[in-house]
């Protein structure tokens, strides 16, 4: 055995020693001890939970704007209200309003980087399978609608450009509406009636993720409507329905002309999509008299998502540290309090041949012990919670591995910087009058 | 004066003064005390209250340092060492026994006497062979494992003297030993200082017990700060 080894070994004793130490002074005050680490515990604990909660919601707002194509700009029909409906209809019973043909040539004719656009028209109304039959929507657009919305085709596949040119009669449901009108059976191959329309179903696309997401929520509670909608060629849409619609509501009937419902542009330059989307407007804005359009720009939701996401993480930052602070200075106080009390032992070690630097290692060893076990249990609760949170209120909480280590050596870290100063003050004292307390 | 000639002494104090300053007036616990103790001597120190005792206590323990002099112990001048320095001879060359015996509370009787051997990095093994060893030597074989809580003020006594003991040092001082004691358990105290002093450890008891004094070979008087009385060289003087 060299001298190293010896070394070691003796440390290593020595420090199994101040431990074993440490658990029992803490173990004699053990209701103390309990409420001194809460401090860091919930600290912990907090600071971990908060952290996927945050993270998993920001995850959740993220996906769904990426979902919509980030070097994407998406226009909508919206129907105007009444105070702002012009004069000119009010005398026809059409409704006039909404994206138009010229717009969408203005558009590509003028915005620098607009690589494809996607037109697409909405006819509402019953979709029927024989006596089945669901409140949806028709949706007419283009063949490369799926690529550019990231929807993906789940079953047979999405109509081609030929079929759009030659006006076929085909269409691709989506994967609500399949299951409403196709419950028990194989809809590729089978006919839906929309109107006096009879269209072949060719496909199955996934849901609209925002209204995936809206109706995962509202999950058992009956509600329908939303998504249910079936893609057919937009020259299809044209041949069957014209560009009158009139939609019959319970009794009373409406009639809207709607060139355009939604459009969705693509910018072939990421770096464009800003400069891009402020042209567009301005086209949009000349264009109409009034707001019967809406625009959305997912780059611009996801740099405000981030931006929230980072105001989000200061605050999560500041409580943390501040909660740390808080169990700090409980530490402290408990280990001062501590280092009074036990001011007779500290005499008697001295008197016994305890260097400073070995009662200065004592109370360190003990405040580490008291706010990492404080840590560890913070640590195991901010892991419960996320956890509980995710299989109870079906809400996507995301830990990153580093959270618990990070939250685990600060809270350790705290220790051993609010321990320092008790730790000197029991070491700094006079062992003559350590010896002399009573 | 024979004796000093063959003998080194353990413990030589030349000219050892203490001041204190208490507000405005400086106060001179000891002055000028000159002093040498021989290995193996058996020394009771006596005097009033306020006579110097806990000072002069306090320097032979190496707890506190002279305001001027020298403290030699065993042939080494300790009156400048540095706080580690001062902590390591406490620890190796010094025994304490308190009046109030001063175990740790939380800790069990072996786990007392093994403090001293702790901080001289004894290993775990060694360590707690010699404490057992020492409980056994001072009659509490069979409560090793009992807190101080649990013992009687002769048993807690017993386990100080052991701790004492720990790192075999030559000199073993002892405040008031018996003071918290009945007679009984007291005399027993005394029974082992006997016994130690007889395997050629040199005790100093620090006292005001005159009973005590009878027992041991040599007897200092200190009175304002000075030593009054020494059996020792007044003996020689005779």
């Amino acid at each position: 055995m060299n001298a190293l080894t010896l070394i070691r070994e003796f440390s290593l004793f020595r420090l199994k020693q101040s431990v074993i130490l440490g658990v029992k002074s803490l173990w004699m005050h053990k209701l103390r001890s309990i409420l001194t680490a809460m401090g860091i515990v919930f600290g912990v604990c907090s600071v971990i939970a908060m952290l996927a909660i945050g993270e998993g919601a920001s995850y959740e707002a993220q996906q769904q704007i990426k979902d919509l194509g980030s070097q994407n700009i998406i226009l909508e029909s919206v129907k105007p209200t009444s105070k702002t409906a012009g004069g000119d209809q009010q005398r026809s019973t059409i409704l006039e309003y909404g994206l138009t043909y010229k717009d969408i040539s203005q558009i590509r004719a003028t915005v620098p980087g607009v690589e494809v656009t996607i037109p697409s028209r909405d006819v509402k109304d019953f979709i029927w399978n024989e006596e089945r039959n669901v409140d949806g929507a028709a949706v007419g657009t283009v063949p490369w609608f799926p690529e550019m919305r990231n929807r993906k085709v789940l079953e047979g596949r999405f109509f081609s450009e030929l079929e759009m040119s030659m006006r076929a009669p085909v269409c691709v449901l989506s994967k609500s509406l399949a299951r409403e009108l196709f419950p028990l059976s194989e809809p590729i191959g089978d006919t839906v009636r929309i109107h006096t329309s009879y269209l072949r179903v060719i496909g199955v696309i996934d849901d609209d993720p925002a209204v995936a997401a809206a109706n995962e929520e509202s999950e058992g509670s009956g509600e329908k409507g939303d998504g249910m909608e079936m893609m057919i060629p937009i020259s299809t849409l044209e041949d069957h329905f014209g560009e009158v619609l009139i939609k019959y509501r319970s009794g009373s009937f409406e009639a809207e002309k709607v060139e355009l419902h939604d459009v969705t542009i693509r910018i072939d330059d990421p770096d464009r999509v800003m400069s891009a989307s402020l042209a567009i407007r301005h086209i949009l804005e000349r264009n109409h008299k009034q707001v019967d359009y809406r625009m959305t720009v997912p780059l611009d939701l996801l740099r405000r998502a981030e931006r929230t996401k980072q105001i989000f993480n200061i605050v999560l930052g500041s409580i943390a540290a501040i909660s740390l602070l808080v169990g700090g200075i409980g530490i402290m106080n408990i280990m001062l309090a501590t280092v009074t009390e036990r001011t007779r032992e500290i005499g008697i070690r001295r008197a016994l041949g305890a260097k400073k630097k070995d009662i200065v290692i004592q109370f360190l060893i003990e405040t580490v012990m008291l706010s990492g076990a404080g840590g560890l249990i913070g640590v195991a609760l901010g892991l419960a919670i996320p956890i509980t949170i995710t299989h109870f209120a079906n809400m996507v909480t995301i830990i990153e591995f580093w959270a618990p280590a990070l939250a685990f050596t600060i809270s350790v870290v705290t220790g051993v910087l609010f321990g320092i100063y008790p730790a000197f003050r029991a070491a700094g004292m006079n062992p003559v009058e350590a010896l002399r307390h009573e | 004066m024979l004796r000093d000639a063959v003998v080194e002494p353990v413990i030589e104090l030349r000219g050892v003064e203490k001041h204190y300053q208490m507000g405005d007036t400086l106060v001179k616990a000891l002055h000028g005390i000159d002093l040498k103790i021989l290995p193996g001597d058996y020394i009771s120190i006596l005097g009033p209250s306020g006579c110097g005792k806990s000072t002069m206590l306090n320097i032979l323990g190496c707890l506190d340092q002279p305001t001027l002099g020298q403290y030699f112990l065993g042939g080494q001048d300790v009156s400048e060492l540095s706080d580690d320095d001062l902590s390591q001879v406490r620890g190796k060359r010094l025994g304490f026994i308190f009046q109030s015996y001063n175990l740790i509370q939380q800790l069990t009787v072996v786990e007392n006497i093994e403090v001293p051997l702790y901080y001289q990095g004894v290993s775990e093994k060694d360590s707690r062979e010699l404490a057992v060893e020492l409980a056994h030597k001072v009659g509490l074989g069979k409560r090793l494992d009992h807190r101080p809580t649990e013992l009687s003020g002769g048993q807690q006594q017993r386990v100080a003297i052991a701790r004492s003991l720990a790192n075999d040092p030559p000199v073993i001082l002892a405040d008031e030993a018996t003071g918290n004691l009945d007679s009984k358990s007291g005399g027993d105290i005394l029974e082992i200082f006997d016994e130690l002093n007889a395997d050629g450890k040199t005790l100093i008891l620090i006292t005001h017990d005159e009973g005590m004094a009878m027992r041991t070979s040599r007897t200092i008087r200190l009175k304002d700060g000075e030593v009054a009385y020494d059996s020792y060289t007044e003996g020689q003087l005779v």
